[in-house]
């Protein structure tokens, strides 16, 4: 996963080529074949891929627009018409769940990739080529990771309007000095290896190093923090929402859907409208968490079948 | 003038014999400490070589772990830049060239054979890939089907078969590995190959093969080897000419003759003692020399001679005055009191 399985092109093929008959086994499918044993992280993958799609296809399962409004049906418990209730403003919380998991998703993959992206070329860099660029680049991440993330964050929000791309842009700006120092800690050990010598030897140019020989085979911790971090960032995106400051309602997120539940009385007396937006974030940041466990063990060259 | 020219020939002249010149080579690794990361001191890896090797023939390095050997066959192929000292190969200084320059005037030429056939080989590239590569960032033949020609070529070239070109490297055993980079030092066409312990992590069967093999490419290709090893057994099979290092210094290099038969430097012989032999007759007729003591640091070399911790044979002088390497006749050089 996460690594494209090599194939081969064209220009390795010959023709009569009888001997060829046993295909080999690529390191991709090695690794697919120690995921499937993990039946937790097989499990919570098609979890993911169920909530994944239904969020993609949200408009058409969804029975009712998401800000539409049955006032007179306000805070109705699940049934017949209703599958999971409505909210104090009589919407629909099945269809409520679906768009926001359309948010959820969006800014979990989105803010991701731009960290992953820029933690991967920051750490890349400081790993490869070591000294003082390293000390640089590492001591900048220091400052980054020394801010109170939290509060920079609310602060960020509030100049700049809460909006998707506020939120996406502030994560990822502030979320990949994990990845950085990752990656770099990677370099440092893949580069001195053997076959990165050789590379060299061969006057290989140092960015082709870099992200044909070393990126590679550094790519398994890379895509574990990637999965770990979407489930962090939904949760952060949640606490945001919740306190008023992420995706800003009538647009539904299961964060701002459970800004209801700073009520008491609305948490005892319809249970629904919170308890299954809390439900759909536990269920996908667990999700996430067990995929990210999966993908280390199948990355983890040591763990044997 | 005259003479200039005449010096510029005899360069030249010199330069068509020797592929490779080494003078004074030094590289230093420094010791870091403190929050500052200040330089505290210096590990000695290389510490002033001087040598020559001819266009052909196969230079054996030998030495105990630690005495600089890889680092000086990783600073002559610059992938460590020297501290200090020449570096010529082909007549052109590559000492301080930067990557660019020796792209263009070294790179191809100048190849290595790595210890570790297990962490020389990309595990996420195909054999196809990994050959093929060198001959892409070179621009060497006309297309990809060329190159892929070249690469099948190469497979067989190392006795493997032509068909493996998109298998992975974890399919294949140690030998077939080692195999593999051979023909990826190869692939360029070098004159000069740098084999460090390329045979060390091999069952000794397969040893035999490899070694076999890098001799039938040497005269195949008219390729000058430097083969670093500890192991002196191996390079007396395939060296003609061989250096003996101690703690970052070439303590003696003759013809194999000479210093499997007639070692001069004390550490040489008790080298050479240390050697197993089966066969009684040829036990009796040699004398164990056990060093005592240990390495000494190379961040802390001893003074004068490094060796005379060590020495049997230690004289006064051994612990003041650094001995020359010179010539003791026949081309012999040794570095030792003994012999001034």
């Amino acid at each position: 996963m996460g690594q494209p399985e090599q194939k081969t092109t064209g220009i390795f093929e010959y023709k009569n080529s009888s001997i060829l008959e046993r295909k080999p086994e690529s390191i991709s499918k090695i690794m697919l074949r120690k995921y499937m044993k993990n039946k937790l992280a097989v499990f919570s993958a098609i979890i993911l891929l169920l909530i994944i799609s239904a969020a993609i296809f949200a408009p058409i399962i969804a029975p009712y627009d998401p800000s539409e409004q049955h006032l007179l049906e306000a805070l109705s418990p699940p049934g017949e018409k209703y599958l999971l209730g409505t909210d104090d403003l009589g919407r629909d919380t099945l269809t409520r769940l679906l768009y926001g998991a359309q948010v959820s998703l969006i800014v979990g993959f989105t803010s991701v990739a731009g960290s992953i992206f820029i933690g991967t070329v920051v750490g890349a860099i400081a790993g490869y080529f070591g000294g003082l660029i390293d000390a640089i680049l590492m001591r900048f991440v220091d400052v980054i990771i020394s801010f109170p993330s939290l509060f920079l964050l609310i602060t960020l929000v509030t100049i700049f309007e809460p909006s998707l791309m506020t939120l996406i842009s502030v994560f990822a700006l502030f979320g990949w000095t994990g990845t950085a120092r990752l990656v770099r800690g990677e370099f440092l050990s893949l580069r001195s290896r053997e076959f990165v010598l050789a590379a060299k030897t061969m006057g290989i140019r140092s960015w082709r190093i870099i992200f044909s020989h070393i990126l590679p085979n550094a790519m398994g911790p890379i895509v574990v923090s990637a999965t770990l971090g979407i489930g962090g960032v939904i949760l952060a995106e949640t606490a945001l929402s919740y306190l008023g400051l992420g995706i800003q309602p009538p647009k539904p997120s299961w964060g701002n859907m459970l800004q209801s539940a700073q009520s008491l009385k609305i948490m005892i007396e319809a249970w629904w409208f919170t308890l299954f937006p809390g439900l759909m974030i536990l269920i996908t940041v667990l999700s996430f968490n067990f995929v990210g466990d999966g993908l280390r063990d199948a990355f983890d060259p040591k763990i044997n079948e | 003038m005259q003479q200039t020219v005449t010096k510029m020939e005899k360069c030249e002249a010199k330069s068509q014999v020797n592929i490779l010149e080494v003078r004074n080579l030094k590289k230093y690794f420094p010791i870091k400490s403190g929050i500052l990361q200040k330089t505290t001191g210096h590990i000695k890896a290389v510490d002033g070589i001087n040598l020559e090797v001819k266009r052909g023939e196969t230079l054996g390095i030998v030495g105990e772990s630690g005495c600089g050997k890889s680092t000086m066959g990783r600073t002559l192929i610059r992938l460590y830049e020297p501290t200090e000292g020449e570096i010529i190969f082909n007549g052109n200084d590559i000492t301080h060239l930067s990557e660019s320059q020796l792209r263009k005037l070294m790179r191809k030429q100048m190849q290595m054979i790595f210890q570790d056939p297990f962490a020389s080989l990309n595990p996420r590239k195909t054999l196809g890939k990994i050959l093929h590569e060198p001959l892409k960032t070179h621009q060497l033949y006309a297309d990809n089907y060329e190159r892929s020609e070249r690469v099948a070529e190469l497979l067989e070239t190392v006795g493997l078969n032509r068909s493996f070109t998109n298998r992975y490297p974890h399919e294949f055993s140690g030998g077939q590995r080692q195999r593999i980079g051979i023909a990826r030092a190869l692939a360029l066409q070098p004159e000069l190959i740098i084999a460090d312990e390329a045979v060390s992590a091999l069952d000794v069967s397969i040893q035999a093969q490899i070694i076999n093999l890098m001799e039938d490419l040497q005269e195949e290709f008219n390729l000058t080897y430097i083969f670093i090893s500890h192991d002196l057994s191996v390079v007396r099979h395939i060296a003609s000419r061989v250096g003996v290092m101690y703690l970052g210094n070439l303590v003696e290099l003759a013809n194999k003759e000479d210093i499997y038969i007639e070692p001069l430097h004390p550490y040489t012989k008790a080298l050479l003692s240390a050697v197993p032999m089966i066969r009684k007759k040829d036990l009796s007729k040699r004398e164990r020399i056990v060093l005592r003591g240990d390495l000494p640091s190379p961040s802390n070399p001893p003074s004068g001679c490094v060796f005379h911790t060590r020495c049997p044979a230690k004289m006064d002088i051994c612990r003041e005055v650094i001995p020359t390497f010179k010539d003791c006749g026949s081309s012999h050089f040794v570095a030792c009191h003994l012999y001034e």
